[in-house]
């Protein structure tokens, strides 16, 4: 009796393993198929012959864009706005936090100040008005309109402050004995202690920063101003053809699907390059936004 | 002394945030009242002739606004329930898992999709949603299709319901998955003594213990019926399927910035923005009430 249910108990056990592992790899099957589109010959892709493995192996479309210029530029744009924009958010967000962490009586109007932050993050203000404030201060078409407007993220804000509040109050005192400034508090208590909630929102930074394409294209007159994510949206998604440049004397040999196929896979290199830290650090940050009392 | 000089800093160091606060969320509010004006650019905010409630009673009185608000409701209410649906199942079963390897390895596998855009995952989705692409193939294994996913007003509403459950339900499980390690190991020992099974112990005992999680996500979702998703949307839709398929945001966007009604636009964005603002309090308010949630 005792055998054969544990012996059914292995083969639930087993059937359960291999539905997830199921479940996960056709997660993964769109994303393979891509990539096998763009290591395809033309014929073979237009004919929709390509499933998971490429069909005529040949890496014209990645030698391609290796000479794209429109595409590097557009990639530069990016790496820029992740650059600038998350040191932006990363600096705003140790500032707003830190005095929101202390107290009504250390700090007086800190309670007034979350409320407008918080009122701040739930307001979600049409993009008809955000678009005109934007075009009133004339940022259209320089790099701070993609880094201005989102530069302090509250929702990082709250995560962190939440953090910092959690740290011992004793720490701090034997600093304050000491006649340590709130600056020399922040930066040789605080922040130390805090690594890996800073780590979890410059993450969250540096992928928000990296996805967003919108903002590009509606603040970007100049299609050479667009991010990497708005210039593979106008190209692969609105069929674009200004951008295509002089993708047409390749045409030949590669199809636009495969060549299209090869610039969502570069997009996506950034993103699988941090990935094991994303997953270390995410997991533990979407816990980190709640309060546990 | 000190205590002066503190509160100096703490000014200081609040100061360049509240400023961006303003000039970014504050001021483009201000800029809504042109929801009550025939605003033209030329002539700017001083200038736009006042016309009231006009532009609300025009979006009231349009069959396009009454389609595009129950498009978006359908949209992100069947969202939340499919998906926190996938992501309790899945988070059960992986929970029940007892090969650590294949646990990690099946989690790596599903959280991935979570941190890629929209407008790659819509260039991957038109790909493999093809006439010839790799899901009519699979379905045509069945005899089924082959189906033109994102060119019928009937299937296009799914397509943007399951491809988000495909991008996000392994990502929403991670909720789920810290609250089944949080319950009690002995709990499940003592419901094998007294023969549970496997899946009376997930009724039993899982199911319950992740129940104030699920209270939770429920009443934080309210925030959110009318966040159907623009980014997923405007990605794969086209005027086919404008019918079932375009939602607030999509709308706003086209009426106020592409055919330039700014005042149109703005009083849809305007509604909008009340009513997501008392949804959101609502929400706060059940999940502090009911999953003693607060957010500081």
């Amino acid at each position: 009796m005792i055998t054969s249910k544990r012996l059914q108990d292995r083969l639930i056990d087993g059937l359960i393993a291999l539905f997830l592992l199921t479940l996960g790899i056709s997660t993964l099957l769109p994303l393979i198929n891509t990539l096998a589109i763009s290591l395809s010959e033309r014929a073979a892709v237009s004919a929709g012959m390509v499933k998971l493995t490429p069909v005529g192996f040949n890496l014209t479309a990645y030698e391609y864009i290796l000479q794209d210029m429109k595409f590097w530029r557009a990639f530069g744009i990016s790496v820029l706005r992740v650059v600038l924009g998350g040191l932006l958010n990363f600096t705003l967000a140790v500032l707003t936090a830190f005095p929101l962490s202390r107290s009504e009586k250390a700090f007086p109007g800190r309670n007034i100040f979350i409320w407008m932050f918080v009122f701040g993050m739930i307001l979600n203000v049409g993009i008809v008005p955000w678009y005109l404030t934007i075009a009133q201060y004339k940022l259209i078409d320089t790099i701070w309109a993609l880094v201005l407007p989102g530069a302090v993220p509250i929702w990082n804000v709250i995560i962190l402050m939440n953090f910092f509040r959690n740290i011992p109050k004793e720490l701090d005192e034997a600093a304050r004995i000491d006649g340590a400034s709130p600056w020399q508090l922040l930066w040789h208590i605080y922040l130390p202690t805090s690594l890996p909630a800073l780590a979890t929102i410059t993450l969250f930074s540096i992928v928000g920063h990296w996805n967003s394409f919108f903002d590009g294209l509606i603040l970007m007159n100049n299609p050479d101003n667009y991010p990497l994510q708005t210039y593979i949206q106008q190209l692969v998604i609105a069929d674009r053809p200004i951008l295509h440049g002089g993708q047409a004397q390749l045409m030949v040999k590669l199809s636009n699907a495969t060549l299209n196929a090869a610039k969502l896979f570069v997009a996506m290199i950034p993103i699988l390059i941090i990935y094991p830290f994303l997953q270390r650090y995410f997991v533990k940050g979407i816990m980190l936004g709640a309060v546990k009392e | 002394m000190q205590k002066y000089s503190d509160r100096l800093s703490y000014y200081v160091m609040i100061l360049p945030g509240l400023v961006l606060l303003i000039a970014f969320t504050f001021v483009p509010l201000f800029y809504s009242v042109i929801a009550f004006q025939k605003f033209n650019p030329a002539l700017g905010i001083q200038n736009s002739p006042w016309v009231g409630l006009e532009n609300f009673l025009y979006i009231f009185r349009v069959r396009d606004a009454q389609q595009v608000f129950f498009n978006t409701v359908f949209i992100a209410v069947m969202k939340i329930i499919l998906l926190e649906l996938a992501a309790i199942t899945f988070a059960l079963l992986l929970n029940d898992l007892r090969f650590l390897r294949v646990k990690r390895a099946v989690q790596t596998m599903v959280y991935l999709p979570h941190f890629l855009s929209w407008v790659i995952l819509a260039g991957i989705l038109r790909t493999i949603l093809a006439r010839n692409g790799l899901l009519n193939d699979f379905l045509g294994l069945f005899g089924i299709g082959p189906v033109y996913f994102l060119g019928r007003p009937d299937v296009f509403p799914w397509v943007i319901i399951l491809s988000d459950v495909w991008k996000e339900f392994g990502f929403e499980a991670i909720l789920y998955l810290a609250a089944l390690t949080a319950i009690d190991p002995t709990l499940y020992e003592v419901a094998e003594l007294d023969g549970a099974n496997r899946f009376q112990k997930m009724w039993y005992i899982s199911v319950p213990g992740i129940l104030p999680t699920i209270v939770l996500v429920a009443s934080l979702s309210l925030g959110n019926i009318l966040n159907a998703g623009f980014d997923q949307i405007f990605n794969l839709y086209s005027p086919i399927v404008y019918s079932t398929g375009d939602i607030l945001d999509t709308y706003v966007y086209r009426v106020g910035l592409i055919q330039g009604q700014y005042s149109i636009g703005t009083a849809v964005g305007l509604l909008k923005t009340v009513v997501s603002l008392i949804l959101i309090g609502i929400s706060y308010w059940i999940a502090g009430k009911f999953a003693n949630y607060r957010i500081f």
